[in-house]
């Protein structure tokens, strides 16, 4: 039964990846991963890896591959199919014949190397099933177990491991914000931005009178020449013309001084 | 199935996921590849793990899940900052950083 | 309070006077810079007179005092004290040094009045008369040549004091030069000495090198004459004397401060001081008082041709600075110190004098345009007349009895050095008859324009300030000199200041009249106990014989110039024509400056030529430069061509990597 199911999920996990690599349309090399996931998290239980497995489905298979969905939907253009949208140039700017062929004959160089390496290496216990497994409720491999070497004997990797997803969460928000990208005009700290209300003095405020307020309210307006002005002067204000300004009234604005 | 059969089925993986990376030009594809590259070293990893009766391979597994969705928040992100910047979505395009 | 503690009191009031200027000049409202200058000097002077009432209250044989105020740096073998020496020598100096500042500071008070510079000028009077102090009262070599090299950093400041004229910088530079080529030569001099004597600290070196030196020894004699280097840079003897007339360019207090007075006579103080020394090398002492000689006679002839007043007096100076070189070369201690002062007072006298012509010419210094100022400058024309009579060694003023002593004890010493004093008195006539050329020719004549001007009861100013040297036009901003000039007529200041220097002019050669009172000798004594040359054994008969001798050479140079000048200008015309080639050799100042051009500049400049379109372009641009850059482009050419920018093979790259690992250890196993 065992190795029944280990060649179902051999078979599986393989021609995902196969299709991961081969598939023009990468919306399909998506679905193709997935597939190749699942199959990976069935050899996890066959080698009694059951947290891993089940972390595997949901959290690989499930919300990472949902990120990739909808960045695939999101690149995605409503003009050209997905594919179209997505699939490169026709030709390259280098030989790409010549360095996919070097790249099959790397990677299976690699593949042998790693054959030998792994499957010649003479250890005797891979030839066998593993070590003794008596099931329990504490046993290897079950989330009770997990959990306490996580917390205990890889409490400092677990802790590091939290730091790097939030540190690469905010790398993410950073980097995918709305005007994002280096060089453009607005490059303040988004998250600043955010957390401070208009008009509460700050430094900033302080020193560019009104303008850093009206500059950032509008940014569409502003960015339009021949926009009609609502009003008289805001924008002018914020064009640097401090100076029209009577002086209480910029120490008012930027009360915080 | 003794444990040399996971090993192998790891190594093509591992193998696929490399070409891939080499061949494929769409940065989305090539993220795809790299998390093969990944679940090929996990495999690996539990596989060893059950051979030895070790808890150690799994909790290295989970951390390398973790860093590889680390890697995919960030390659989407740049992914995503790409297109807003109407580049081109190929790597063959994005070679700015040429010497 | 001991005299060390007026010593160290000497050397801080200055100090806190250049500070509080320097540091303070934008607080300080209006002139004050210039009275706090003045009152710093003037208090480092009562300090000095203290530290001669305090020493004069020790026995005799207990005069050398030192005082350390901390150590300044202990190492192998070497111990340097911040430490000062007061002995009868140093406060000697320092009595004249801070003396004859306080009156020039007084005097500048007006005579820079309407500088833009004012404050800075007084910074750095203050930091030169500071440096000197150091100098004289330095007690281990270590501070010697620390106050020596001040004195050269204060002179170039002061001579380029007006910093926009480029002659004045040039001049500035040139001094600062050869004055370092003086400290190179008393550092290594220091050296030499220190080598065998292991201490820094003067009495002691005093006192160990008879006994580590034989006399005439070769180390002792090259560290002598290295000391000589220096002395003669900072004294301006031949052949190092060529930056003094130039330094003429600075404010005419500065000559009269640097120039005449205090830091020239440093030379002298240094050979004084190092009597010790010098006795051990006779050969140095010997090089010494011929160089002095030949300087005081070369500076002499060419005093009779120059036509800048203030150069005049400039070449007087290296000539009377010969004498005293001379004089302490061969021993005459107590009469070329003495000397040292009565120059001081005259020839100060004579730059201030000197300075006053120059502001009723309105910044013009050329003697051809002066002319008849006799009637207009009464007191100037007195001032210039009793310090001319000072100078020329007519009795009873100053002069007279230090240069005769100077020639006597000369005499004494036999031999050869009867060419010296010959010389010496050669020079006398030569002294009395440029003298006196300059001052007939300023005073005496038909009155010129700004003569009569200033009868009428305006002093004049030029429409269009300009510079004296090469006629260039100025304006009177900050760095040039200011807009309007002052006489000592005008001036209370300057009056006094001249007024008391004409004092000490015609009186202080009274203090020393051999045979009678011997002030000087007596005081001096504790400094030169050990020289066998310092007790005179005067030959009575050639003491009179000498000072008649001077009187009379004195009295005929001056009626020779009052005949060339004054009665029969003709003659200066036909003897210009007649000795055609002497007359260019004098007014070229022996070519020392063209032939220090030839034999140094020239070939250094050529020198630093070729360093830099030969050496520097071919060898180290082209080879080393271009050599190791070319290294780093080809080698960074090959790194780069790695750097193509594709992903995908930078992913071969790397699974390459991969392989070629795994493969190098599967071989291994």
């Amino acid at each position: 039964m065992s190795a029944v199911l280990f060649f179902l999920a051999a078979i599986g996990a393989i021609s995902g990846a196969v299709g991961v690599v081969v598939l023009r349309d990468p919306f399909y090399s998506v679905l193709a991963l997935v597939g190749h996931l699942l199959s990976l998290a069935l050899l996890f239980l066959l080698l009694r890896a059951e947290f891993v497995a089940a972390v595997q489905v949901v959290v690989y298979a499930g919300a990472v591959m949902v990120l990739y969905v909808f960045v695939v939907a999101y690149v995605g253009d409503s003009s050209t199919s997905l594919g179209e949208r997505l699939r490169p140039g026709v030709s390259g700017p280098t030989g790409g014949a010549r360095l996919r062929l070097g790249s099959a004959l790397l990677g299976g160089a690699v593949l042998v190397e790693l054959l030998i390496a792994l499957l010649g290496s003479g250890l005797k216990a891979i030839g066998e099933y593993g070590a003794p497994y008596a099931p329990g409720p504490k046993t290897y491999g079950t989330p009770a177990y997990i959990g306490n070497l996580l917390l205990t004997r890889f409490l400092l990797a677990f802790e590091i491991a939290s730091f790097l997803l939030l540190i690469a969460a905010v790398g993410a928000v950073v980097l995918a914000r709305r005007r994002g990208g280096l060089g453009e005009e607005s490059e303040e700290l988004v998250p600043l931005r955010l957390t401070r209300p208009r008009g509460t003095g700050t430094m900033a405020e302080g020193v560019s009178s009104l303008a850093f307020a009206t500059a950032h309210d509008r940014p569409t307006d502003f960015q339009v020449p021949d926009a009609p002005e609502p009003e008289p002067e805001p924008a002018a204000v914020g064009a640097g013309a401090s100076s029209a300004i009577d002086p209480e009234q910029r120490t008012d604005s930027g009360g915080g001084w | 199935m003794s444990i040399a059969w996971y090993l192998a089925v790891s190594a093509i993986v591992f193998a696929l996921g490399a070409g891939g990376v080499m061949t494929r030009r769409n940065p989305l594809v090539v993220l795809l590849c790299l998390e093969l590259m990944l679940n090929g070293a996990n495999l690996a990893l539990i596989a060893f793990a059950r051979m030895w009766g070790n808890g150690d391979g799994q909790i290295l597994a989970l951390i390398v899940m973790t860093v590889a969705a680390c890697e995919v928040c960030i390659g989407l992100g740049m992914i995503v900052a790409i297109y807003r910047r109407n580049l081109a979505l190929d790597v063959d395009e994005l070679r700015e950083l040429q010497g | 309070m001991s005299a060390t503690t007026y010593g160290w009191l000497v050397l801080l009031f200055p100090l806190l006077g250049t500070l509080t200027i320097a540091f303070g000049f934008r607080v300080l409202p209006g002139r004050s810079a210039g009275v706090i200058g003045t009152g710093a000097i003037l208090l480092a002077f009562l300090a000095a007179l203290g530290a001669l009432i305090a020493m004069q209250g020790e026995a005799p044989a207990h005069r050398e005092l030192t005082s350390s105020l901390w150590n300044y740096a202990v190492s192998v073998g070497i111990n340097a004290h911040v430490s000062i020496l007061v002995d009868p020598l140093s406060v000697y100096m320092i009595l004249i040094v801070s003396g004859i500042s306080t009156l020039i500071h007084l005097y500048s008070l007006s005579y820079l009045d309407e500088d833009r510079g004012f404050a800075r000028f007084f910074a750095y009077l203050n930091f030169f008369v500071f440096s000197m102090l150091l100098l004289v009262l330095a007690g281990n070599f270590l501070l010697l040549i620390v106050g020596w090299a001040f004195v050269g950093a204060a002179s170039y400041l002061l001579i380029s004091f007006w910093y926009r004229r480029t002659t004045a910088t040039k001049a500035g530079i040139k001094a600062f030069v050869i004055n370092v080529l003086g400290d190179v030569g008393l550092v290594l001099g220091t050296y030499f000495i220190f080598k065998h004597t292991g201490t820094l600290d003067f009495l002691k070196t005093f006192q160990v090198a008879p006994h580590v030196f034989t006399r005439g020894e070769g180390d002792i004699v090259a560290g002598c004459l290295l000391l000589l280097v220096g002395a003669f840079a900072k004294s301006a003897q031949i052949p190092l004397h060529t930056w003094l007339p130039d330094a003429m360019e600075g404010p005419t207090p500065v000559s009269a401060l640097i120039h005449a007075a205090t830091m020239v006579t440093a030379g002298v103080y240094l050979i004084a001081r190092m009597h010790v020394l010098f006795e051990l090398a006779p050969a140095a002492q010997d090089v010494g008082a011929v160089v002095g000689a030949a300087t005081l006679l070369i500076a002499g002839t060419i005093a009779l041709t120059q036509t800048d007043i203030k150069r005049v007096i400039a070449y007087s100076t290296m000539s009377q600075i010969g004498y005293m070189i001379m004089g302490v070369s061969v021993g005459a201690y107590a009469a070329g110190m003495f000397h040292l002062m009565t120059h001081a007072f005259f020839k100060a006298l004579l730059f201030m004098g000197a300075g006053s012509i120059i502001g009723a010419m309105g910044g013009e210094q050329s003697l051809e345009k002066m002319g008849g100022f006799r009637k207009a400058m009464p007191f100037t024309f007195a001032c210039f007349i009793i310090g001319g009579l000072a100078l020329s060694g007519i009795p009873p003023f100053s002069g007279f009895f230090s240069k005769d002593e100077i020639l006597l004890v000369t005499a004494e010493r036999g031999g050869w050095h009867w060419a010296l004093y010959v010389a010496g008195y050669i020079g006398a006539f030569l002294t009395a008859v440029y003298t006196f050329r300059m001052i007939f020719r300023a005073f005496y004549g038909e009155p010129v324009a700004e003569a009569r001007e200033l009868e009428a009861g305006h002093l004049h100013h030029p429409e269009h300030p300009t510079n004296p040297a090469n006629g260039e036009l100025e304006d009177t901003d900050v760095g040039f000199p200011g807009p309007h000039h002052t006489i000592a007529e005008r001036a209370l200041p300057m009056k006094v200041a001249m007024s008391l220097l004409a004092v000490g002019s015609i009186g202080a050669g009274l203090v020393q009249i051999p045979e009678v009172d011997d002030v000087i000798v007596n005081f001096l004594r504790p400094t030169f106990a050990g020289s066998p040359l310092y007790e005179p054994h005067t030959r009575d008969g050639l003491l009179v014989f000498g000072l008649i001798l001077g009187t009379l050479l004195g009295l005929a140079g001056i009626a020779l110039a009052y005949r060339i000048w004054v009665k029969q200008p003709s003659i200066a015309v036909t003897a210009r024509e007649r000795l055609r080639p002497l007359y260019l050799l004098s007014l070229n100042k022996w070519y020392f400056d063209e032939l220090i051009d030839a034999l140094v500049v020239r070939p250094a400049a050529a020198a630093g030529r070729f360093a830099s379109d030969t050496f520097e372009r071919v060898f180290v641009d082209g080879t080393l430069i271009g050599g190791s850059t070319g290294i780093v482009r080809a080698g960074s050419a090959a790194v780069r061509a790695i750097q193509s920018g594709f992903l995908r093979y930078y992913a071969a790259l790397l699974v390459l990597g991969v392989g070629a690992l795994g493969l190098y250890f599967l071989l291994q196993s």
